[in-house]
């Protein structure tokens, strides 16, 4: 005892510890130091900065924004035209990532689930099939296949006039790709409000169906009466509206074709190359989620007497999502990012709108900076919603 | 009756000639089901369309050495472009007669590779070779030192740029990815939101931005008369931009240490950087080898994207080859080509990480 206590008072902490030796206060002086070269660096460049651009006369701040454009944008979703301001041309390039990024998002996730699941497939010939897409496209950069799909719209594909058409309907030429859709009917604004329709009763439906559900136990089809309403409700629209089945059928005249919807080629190839490259990652995924679910689960479901489509959603699907959301999420912002290689195809997106912005103006700060802005605002937004996301599916332990 | 019994029990009962053998492999891989049995046919059929034609414009009615003329007559593909331009394509505008410099500096690239490929292999003196090793690389390609013929850096290009850019931006990116990776960690507020911002803001834009902001923004940053040259820039921004990405890796090594490891190192009075150097480090960044190499891969498909700044790597060379007009129009065989590039590099690099991951985690 005696020993203790002495050895306890030996190394007993004195009084007052010396300066550089209180963790604390080292701590304190340490992030002084950085922040203050931190401070001490950025007004150099600061300084740099500002006696850089006066000498070159280059003008300062987001005025430029509401000056003429003087450049023409190849397609755009809303009204533009050289007249117009550089603030719209920006909205349209941003507008073109938007679309590009969403229609890729949604193809990609098709086919990288196709894909995914081929993978794991027992069919030897499919399987392999899988495994060599997922390791081609995976191995080789985005920007490159964008290369090659650009020319192979503008080298192998033939002029309008021998343009190949794959399938009735839809013809592919070094011009893009061109479509037939139904001729403008007023039925077709009815089907669409019926549509809505149909998707405001599934979520009311379900939602009775759940409640009944738990009171009296119950179970009520409400998928397959969903399918139902879905497709039923438009299709009677469109049978009451008279029924039109007018297409307005691309034809050709001159140069080029009339009519239909044309998809330009630079915006096919940019969509060809990120879909095609990030279903790779996609399928890899969502092979990893189904591997996840151990086969127990299945069988066990299965000893309950649950039928094979309420496996799928109950045990299988719920554990499968926890795992191939994270990446799937992660693969959709890389996508968005991604798209930016438009830049060097030709499709005017945001990064290229701004590009030819800081060429015209010279203001390259404010043009880059507001391309970051608006890709860390895709980031952020998704990073939220991945948290909001897994907070709701976590396991919840005891 | 007894006889006849042992006679059946003894006599080998065969498989039936459908269960083994060819026809049993294709009746329990290709065949099993309806449904797997139509998918068979139909995947047949396309490959039937596809690959026959495939081979015959690749292989039976390609060209291989010709003038670009004659490729223009040939039905078939046009590989010519490749053997032409081949020494343009690989090493960009480097010195004709100078060019074996940058081929010896990748060869002895591969060498290191293949040898670092061996985990007996990993000891100190593998890092001193590496650190000899990418000097007489630099070397080789910069001269200037022991008679060699100064090369500007400018007329750097090709193949040789690509594996620059991939090896040093991995080289110098991943120190400086765990230096960030522990400064999220730390205990000290300033340092650990500077380290967050930091992160997450390269991780939420894409590369180009960064690289047009090298290219672009810059030279704004630098007192007047100072310049840099726009290699080293665009080097500088993919070291930038793949830290912020092994940090993130580097992060979830080191989540993955218990808290007793920090707890056993303090009880026995290791200070921080005692702690981190001889306990969590060394054990942290064993468990993120793997998503190291994925990294490593796609930093090496990331570089690129330097052909939008206009720089000469691999793809850039190409491109110009591919602008000459006597080799107009056969895009699709150098893009072939290069891809089987990247392909390759990249595959192998991601069947080591496999490996290792089998190796580490028994």
């Amino acid at each position: 005892m005696q020993e203790i206590s002495n050895g306890a008072t030996a190394y007993n902490i004195p009084e007052k510890v010396p300066f550089f030796h209180d963790p604390a206060k080292r701590s304190i002086m340490f992030q002084l130091g950085i922040m203050l070269i931190l401070v001490f660096l950025g007004y150099y460049l600061i300084a740099n900065t500002i006696a850089n651009l006066e000498r070159s006369a280059i003008a300062t701040g987001l005025g430029f924004l509401e000056k003429e454009s003087s450049f023409e944008i190849g397609e755009s979703l809303i009204s533009y035209s050289a007249a117009n301001t550089y603030a719209r041309a920006l909205i349209v390039g941003f507008l073109n990532t938007l679309i590009v990024s969403f229609i890729g998002i949604i193809l990609t996730v098709i086919l990288g689930t196709f894909i995914g699941v081929a993978r794991l497939s027992t069919n030897w010939l499919v399987s392999r099939i899988a495994i060599v897409y997922i390791e081609v496209f995976q191995n080789i950069p985005v920007l490159l296949q964008l290369f090659f799909w650009y020319a192979f719209f503008y080298e192998i594909l033939p002029s309008p006039r021998q343009a190949l058409s794959p399938v009735t309907g839809i013809f592919l030429s070094n011009r893009g790709m061109v479509f037939a859709v139904p001729q403008s009917h007023p039925a077709y604004k009815y089907i669409a409000v019926a549509f809505l329709a149909g998707c405001v009763l599934f979520y009311l439906l379900r939602r009775w169906a759940r409640k009944r559900q738990e009171t009296t136990g119950k179970i009520f089809p409400v998928f397959r009466v969903c399918v139902g309403i879905l497709i039923g409700l438009p299709v009677i629209t469109w049978w009451l509206a008279g029924a039109p089945t007018a297409m307005d059928v691309p034809v050709l005249a001159g140069f080029n074709f009339k009519g239909g919807v044309n998809v330009s080629p630079e915006f096919t190839a940019l969509l060809l190359g990120l879909v095609f490259y990030t279903a790779a990652f996609v399928a890899e995924a969502v092979r990893a989620g189904i591997q996840s679910v151990s086969h127990g689960q299945t069988e066990a479901a299965m000893s309950m007497g649950l039928k094979p489509g309420l496996i799928l959603n109950l045990v299988i699907l719920p554990q499968a999502l926890r795992v191939i959301i994270p990446p799937l999420t992660s693969q959709m912002l890389n996508l968005t990012k991604n798209s930016s290689l438009a830049v060097a195809i030709g499709y005017p997106d945001f990064v290229s709108v701004a590009g030819t912005t800081i060429n015209q103006t010279g203001q390259a700060i404010e043009g880059i900076a507001m391309m970051m802005v608006v890709y860390l605002f895709f980031s952020l937004s998704t990073s939220a919603f991945m948290n909001w996301y897994n907070k709701k599916v976590a396991l919840v332990e005891r | 009756m007894e006889e006849t019994a042992n006679n059946i029990q003894t006599e080998e009962l065969k498989p039936p000639v459908t269960s083994v053998g060819v026809i049993g492999w294709i009746k329990g891989n290709l065949f099993n089901g309806w449904f797997n049995s139509v998918i068979t046919i139909v995947t047949l059929y396309f490959l039937w369309k596809i690959v026959p034609s495939f081979i015959r414009w690749a292989f039976i009615d390609s060209l291989w050495i010709s003038t670009g003329a004659e490729c223009h007559q040939a039905g078939g593909a046009c590989w010519s472009i490749i053997t032409a331009n081949i020494r343009f394509i690989i090493f960009g505008f480097f010195p004709y007669e100078l060019q074996w410099r940058p081929l010896v500096a990748m060869i002895l690239l591969v060498g290191l590779l293949y040898y670092s490929q061996n985990r007996n292999h990993w000891k100190k003196s593998l890092a001193y070779a590496w650190v000899i090793g990418l000097f007489i690389m630099g070397l080789l390609l910069k001269g200037g030192l022991f008679g060699l013929t100064p090369v500007e850096s400018d007329q750097w290009g090709g193949l040789p740029l690509t594996l620059l850019f991939s090896v040093f931006g991995l080289t110098a990116a991943y120190p400086l990815g765990v230096l960030f990776a522990l400064g999220r960690q730390s205990k000290m507020p300033a340092i650990k939101t500077i380290c967050i911002v930091y992160i997450e803001l390269i991780r939420g834009v894409p590369l180009i931005t960064l690289l047009f902001m090298s290219s672009v923004v810059f030279p704004l940053f630098l007192p007047e008369g100072f310049t840099i040259k726009v290699i080293i820039r665009a080097q500088v921004a993919i070291i930038l931009f793949t830290a912020a990405y092994i940090a993130e890796v580097v992060r979830g090594g080191l989540q993955g240490m218990s808290k007793g490891q920090y707890e056993a190192a303090e009880s026995i009075g290791l200070s921080y950087y005692q702690t981190m150097r001889l306990v969590i480090l060394p054990q942290a960044l064993k468990i993120v080898i793997p998503p190291t190499v994925s990294q490593l891969i796609s930093a090496f498909k990331d570089t690129s994207l330097v052909v939008i700044i206009g720089l000469y790597d691999l793809l850039k060379t190409t491109q110009s080859t591919l602008s000459n007009p006597e080799w107009m129009g056969f895009s699709s065989e150098a893009y072939f080509f290069i891809g089987l590039i990247y392909f390759v590099c990249c595959f192998f690099m991601s069947n080591y990480s496999r490996k290792l991951e089998k190796e580490l985690s028994t």
